[in-house]
């Protein structure tokens, strides 16, 4: 039993495309199902009252066709969802605010630059800490006693205090995502740039390498392993930061704006497609730092 | 104040926190006041200068209430923070969080006996993390009503794919040494299960458990903003701040502030006790 499992994990390159994709595909299916039969479920209590009651001798294959089919359901049907996705993407021009894509660039315009803000500051107070025993001691409790305040909490906070500065729109958001984006950066630039043992320091110091020497040639190139994971997380928190910075605002424009008013309006087919737009930016924005991994981390992927 | 007293004030003050933090963090860290005094002292400092220079350029209210006004604010709305603690804190997050990690365990441990749907869950789970799941808040508000149970929902969902993915991650920790050694025991599988590979999981668990504490207090707090009863920490923040009761919205983060602090300290004081043998506990002593 141990050798023919064991032997086949020896040599991962023979395994197929199958073997990879084939159990992922196979849960896929699983949850569709579940999700049809629960949408059966959910809103046959509702068709039951609205409209079968009416017609007496109705079947399963009626029940089916209504509960999958309703303006607004409890739960709408996957095939529901990806019809308005595609009709609010298609169906519209692309500055329509009935175009998801609209929304969607509002967002990760936010998101973008949060994230590239927070990451300047996360990196900043990384270098500052790395360099001063000081700031380390004093400035690094602050740094992890910082990210117990829900950050999400204070969005109304600086929406309304930024606001009163006459700043609207893009910047108060991004903001927010900084705010969610330094803190993994910098934490993980901190643990990065120390990760060069004394072997590595003491050889630079036996080249009388100075300190901006031993930090371009050295420590940044060390840091960038845990550079990356950080920067993963930080623009998926920065993305939640972004959408939850649309709430209070009162916001026209950005997927947080389309679930309020989905919610408001209970109109449950845009909140899930606004939902489902919001999954794939978020897996498009940390697609796009994976790529840039791939491409920056001298030896290729790890 | 004229602005020639202010500016020296501040100077003396500048002065005063620089030499006295600077000193703290030169002590030993080994002693309470070596370890804890250098962030208390700044924080006190950074607190000092907040109050001075709200007073002094006479920052509106609405912008940044002083300290001494949120602390007013905190003092005189006691019982009505507490409501909202209750509310928030006890039901919506003590409730989700255990639910949604023990769920996470569970199927974690379930899945860890099938390679199939371990290969086939795993990067559901890990894309999970890139997904904002809070959006689903208005979907579980609409579900579940306006009271706590709709935000223990989100708390549930948002908590429950880091705890699987660590789960597993921390089952395959077990090296093949003591695997082998608990075959030659005679070992059944949960027997080894239970002994061996729950054990080593536990830095895992209490990783995700760790993490988890900071997503269930913003699940429910921002769940809140979706619609609420007239109590909750995100409900007070987000009413109190349409009427530009700044003080009160304040009041109502540090509560939630300080409430984030105890879990998260509360799980590490409960990890040191549980994974006592790990090297990064031993190493603190």
């Amino acid at each position: 039993m141990a050798q023919t499992t064991n032997a086949p994990s020896a040599l991962p390159g023979q395994r197929g495309l199958w073997w990879r994709v084939g159990p992922v595909l196979v849960v896929l299916a699983i949850l569709l199902v579940i999700w049809y039969g629960a949408a059966i479920a959910l809103n046959a209590a509702q068709v039951i009252e609205r409209t079968l009651s009416a017609q007496p001798g109705w079947g399963a294959m009626d029940l089916a066709r209504l509960t999958l089919s309703m303006d607004r359901p409890v739960l709408p049907a996957p095939h529901q969802i990806v019809l308005d996705l595609i009709d609010s993407i298609f169906g519209w021009p692309i500055d329509s605010p009935r175009n998801l894509l609209f929304h969607a660039a509002v967002t990760s315009s936010a998101t973008v630059l949060g994230f590239a803000m927070g990451t300047l500051l996360g990196a900043g107070l990384a270098v500052a800490i790395v360099h001063s025993r000081t700031l380390e001691r004093s400035l690094f409790p602050w740094i992890i006693a910082s990210q117990t305040v829900p950050v999400l909490a204070i969005a109304p906070i600086v929406i309304v205090i930024l606001g009163s500065f006459g700043l609207t729109g893009l910047f108060p958001k991004s903001i927010i995502s900084m705010y969610l984006c330094f803190f993994p950066v910098a934490v993980a630039l901190v643990k990065g740039l120390r990760s060069p043992g004394i072997m590595e320091l003491e050889l630079l110091h036996t080249y009388a390498a100075n300190r901006a020497q031993t930090f371009w040639t050295l420590r940044v190139p060390a840091s960038l392993p845990f550079l990356f994971p950080a920067l993963r997380v930080g623009i998926a928190a920065g993305l939640v930061g972004a959408i939850v910075g649309e709430l209070p605002t009162g916001a026209q424009a950005g997927l947080g704006a389309r679930l309020l008013t989905g919610s408001y309006y209970g109109n449950t087919v845009q909140i899930w497609s606004a939902l489902v737009m919001s999954a794939l930016l978020g897996l498009a924005l940390t697609g796009a730092v994976a790529l840039a991994e791939r491409w920056l981390t001298p030896g290729g992927p790890r | 104040m004229s602005g020639l007293a202010l500016a020296g004030l501040l100077i003396v003050m500048l002065v005063l926190a620089f030499a006295s933090v600077k000193w703290l963090a030169s002590l030993d860290e080994r002693g309470i006041v070596g370890r804890f005094g250098t962030p208390l002292a700044f924080g006190a400092w950074v607190l000092a200068f907040w109050q001075v220079l709200t007073d002094a350029l006479e920052i509106p209210r609405v912008l940044l209430p002083s300290p001494a006004v949120i602390g007013h604010a905190l003092m005189q709305s006691l019982p009505v923070l507490a409501d909202d603690f209750t509310q928030t804190v006890l039901h919506s997050v003590v409730i989700g969080l255990a639910v949604g990690c023990a769920l996470g365990f569970v199927v974690g441990v379930l899945i860890d006996r099938s390679p199939f749907l371990e290969r086939g869950l795993l990067p559901i789970a890990a894309l999970a993390s890139a997904v904002p799941l809070i959006g689903i808040a208005p979907i579980m508000v609409m579900w579940f009503g306006f009271d706590w149970q709709s935000k223990a929902a989100v708390v549930v969902i948002m908590t429950f794919f880091p705890m699987l993915v660590n789960t597993l991650a921390g089952l395959g920790e077990t090296g093949h040494m003591e695997r082998d050694l608990m075959r030659s025991y005679g070992a059944s599988s949960w027997r080894t299960l239970w002994s061996l590979r729950i054990p080593v999981a536990m830095p895992f668990v209490f990783n995700a458990l760790k993490i988890n504490s900071t997503l269930a207090l913003i699940g429910a707090i921002v769940a809140e903003f979706f619609g609420s009863p007239v109590a909750g920490l995100g409900f007070r923040i987000s009413t109190e701040a349409a009427r530009l009761n700044m003080g009160l919205v304040w009041a109502a983060i540090l509560v939630a502030a300080l409430a984030g602090s105890v879990l998260y300290g509360l799980l590490g004081w409960i990890e040191r006790r549980v994974t006592f043998w790990h090297p990064s506990i031993r190493a603190n002593g």
